[in-house]
């Protein structure tokens, strides 16, 4: 069941309608209900392999529904800890819970000076009022 | 109704052979190349066959049975004069192998075309080996490829920019090709971001690649400037034909700046499409492409005859065999010369089809770039799924309860909810009025009764179809097993 519209005040968000959760130096991440709700229901998850590395504001993997393809852009940079296998096997898990069961990777930081220049929550309402 | 499979009965046969005693019971095979057991084929009279068919077909929806606007496909009426011409047997019965000598009618009218597709483009020469856009495409890419190996430029230039209103198949044949993808914005007027797109363009650059009119339907207001920026980076321009039905004789890409051009037959140039081809994707290129060209090259010779020349010592090769899709040029030969000097009428009435429907709809949908736009537009239902729930898919799917094909919808990405319309030059405005009526009687719906639209189709033979469910779970053959059998839809 796809979740209700919503963006968790302690996230941090990319114009891209990417979140992500920083917790030391170390981040997840995720596409946001927006995202999710745009795309419909997915049916495929193209992730990264674990250790590759990914860079800020480019793709580091591919979401699919049966409307499009879209590239995932990384909010942050570093290096992939860790894929959502559950994810993987069952996509619509994202639109069911995007910011819980239905993150996409783990990544160490290479940046964390990068974390400034994400939107808070506030700002990231702002982008979408001008959707 | 059943599948075929489903009214299967063992013994049943559509024909009954001649038993001649005296005979061997089976041709003289070795035993590895025989079947163990008999194939697994329905088993049915000729007339059940028939029947099963014949009703398959009444549920079948085309041209020839309705509006068809799907954007960026160009569904126009497919004269039934070209069926006639391509089935002359002099034409149908052709061998691809025939001598030169015995197949002059075909190679002069291969030749003409090419010369009238030269001519239409505003470009210098023509392959028709490619067999649909997307390999047209790559064609092209790799004729920009080689034009610049040739140079000493191949390691140098592997770059090719696309807007991101680009149809999905030009980042696939720049992939193909060994290019890697720049992505350019499009600006608030709908043309390309000519301040982005300067940053992006250097020496690593080989070419552009742009559908003009792009797949907004509007026509890039820009492009000298942009051909300035490409070619004075000494990158090549190529052009995705998809949207050539907007221009015919009105404007060419080759004026524009464009080296490459594919062309699709099947869009512009009236052969058959939308159940799977056959199409045609001729490339035209400017004469420093030339040499590269597929072979064999469809060419005059000098004793005005007409031939295949293989000695093209710079050419990429074959891109398909033989000489390409043969009776899809016969039809869009037949289609060219019908319209001759006034071909220019074609576009100009598809533009006004377009221009007219848009004008209709532009106050019951969201129209994202309000300008005049050439053969087709897109409008954007986000105003509709924001207050009433309903969104694209279900404005779609609710056409098809008025009878109309629905439009492409959730394209280009750039827009939401996107809407895509082509009307073609070839339907009468009764028919747009229609059309338009359907869709002002779906935009009132929305308001009223948004359940109607939400649960459309409800006079089809299937009703809204679980595709989530056929993307991830797709069934493609039929079940023998029990366990595998497929559910009624």
């Amino acid at each position: 069941m796809a979740a209700a519209e919503s963006y968790p005040d302690d996230l941090k968000y990319h114009e891209e309608h990417d979140w992500a959760r920083v917790e030391g130096d170390e981040a997840t991440l995720g596409i946001t209900w927006f995202a999710a709700d745009a795309l419909g229901e997915l049916v495929h998850f193209e992730p990264p392999e674990v250790g590759a590395s990914v860079t800020k504001d480019q793709s580091y993997g591919e979401v699919e529904s049966v409307k499009a393809v879209s590239d995932v852009i990384a909010p942050l940079s570093g290096e992939v800890l860790a894929v959502n296998e559950q994810v993987v096997g069952e996509p619509e898990t994202v639109n069911d819970d995007p910011y819980g069961n239905g993150w996409l990777i783990r990544i160490r930081l290479s940046d964390a000076g990068e974390v400034d220049s994400l939107l808070d929550v506030e700002a990231y309402r702002q982008v979408l009022a001008n959707q | 109704m059943k599948l075929i499979y489903e009214k299967s009965q063992a013994g049943r046969r559509a024909s009954a052979l001649p038993h001649y005693e005296g005979l061997p019971a089976a041709p003289d095979l070795p035993d590895e190349l025989r079947r163990s057991e008999p194939p697994r084929l329905p088993e049915v009279p000729e007339f059940e066959l028939v029947r099963h068919f014949t009703e398959l077909s009444t549920r079948n929806f085309g041209v020839d049975t309705g509006f068809y606007p799907l954007g960026s496909c160009t569904m126009k009426y497919n004269p039934r004069i070209n069926e006639r011409l391509a089935a002359l047997p002099g034409f149908a019965r052709m061998h691809p192998l025939q001598e030169e000598d015995g197949a002059q009618g075909a190679l002069e009218l291969m030749w003409r075309l090419q010369e009238i597709l030269a001519g239409v483009t505003g470009l210098d020469a023509v392959s028709l080996q490619p067999a649909a856009g997307s390999q047209g495409e790559l064609t092209g890419l790799l004729l920009v490829r080689a034009y610049f190996a040739a140079r000493g430029e191949g390691e140098q230039r592997r770059k090719v920019v696309i807007p991101d209103t680009a149809h999905g198949t030009n980042p696939a044949s720049v992939t193909m090709a060994g290019f890697e993808l720049t992505h350019v914005q499009t600006d608030a007027r709908g043309n390309i971001d000519v301040d982005d797109l300067r940053g992006k363009v250097d020496d690593q650059t080989a070419a552009l690649m742009l559908t003009n009119p792009s797949t907004l339907g509007l026509f890039d207001e820009n492009i000298e400037e942009i051909e300035r920026i490409f070619h004075g980076a000494g990158a090549l321009m190529y052009y995705d034909g998809a949207n050539l039905n907007a221009v015919c004789g009105i404007s060419r890409p080759g004026d524009m700046g464009f080296d490459v051009v594919h062309i699709n037959l099947h869009k512009t140039f009236s052969q058959p499409h939308g159940g799977g081809g056959p199409g045609g994707g001729p490339v035209a290129v400017r004469d420093i492409l030339e040499p590269f060209l597929p072979v064999p090259a469809v060419v005059r010779r000098d004793d005005g005859g007409f031939g295949l020349d293989f000695d093209r010592p710079q050419t990429i090769g074959k891109v398909r065999g033989f000489t390409g899709p043969f009776g899809v040029f016969v039809r869009s030969y037949a289609f060219l010369r019908m319209w001759g000097p006034r071909l220019r009428e074609m576009s100009e009435a598809a533009v006004l089809n377009a221009n007219y429907v848009l004008a209709r709809l532009k106050e019951a949908y969201d129209l994202p770039f309000d300008r005049l736009c050439m053969h087709e537009f897109v409008l954007s239902a986000r105003t509709m799924k924001r207050e009433h729930g309903c969104t694209a898919l279900d404005v779609a799917k609710r056409l098809m309860d008025y009878g109309f094909h629905p439009p492409t919808i959730y394209f280009p990405l750039i827009v939401p909810e996107a809407l895509m319309i082509e009307p073609t030059e070839t339907e009468a405005k009764e028919t747009l009025d229609a059309f338009c009526d359907a869709m002002l009687a779906i935009a009132r719906e929305a308001e009223d009764e948004p359940e109607t639209l939400k649960e459309a189709p409800h006079h089809r033979p299937v009703r809204r179809l679980d595709e989530v469910r056929a993307a991830k779970n797709p069934v493609v053959k039929y079940g023998f097993e029990p366990a595998q059998a497929p559910t009624e839809v």
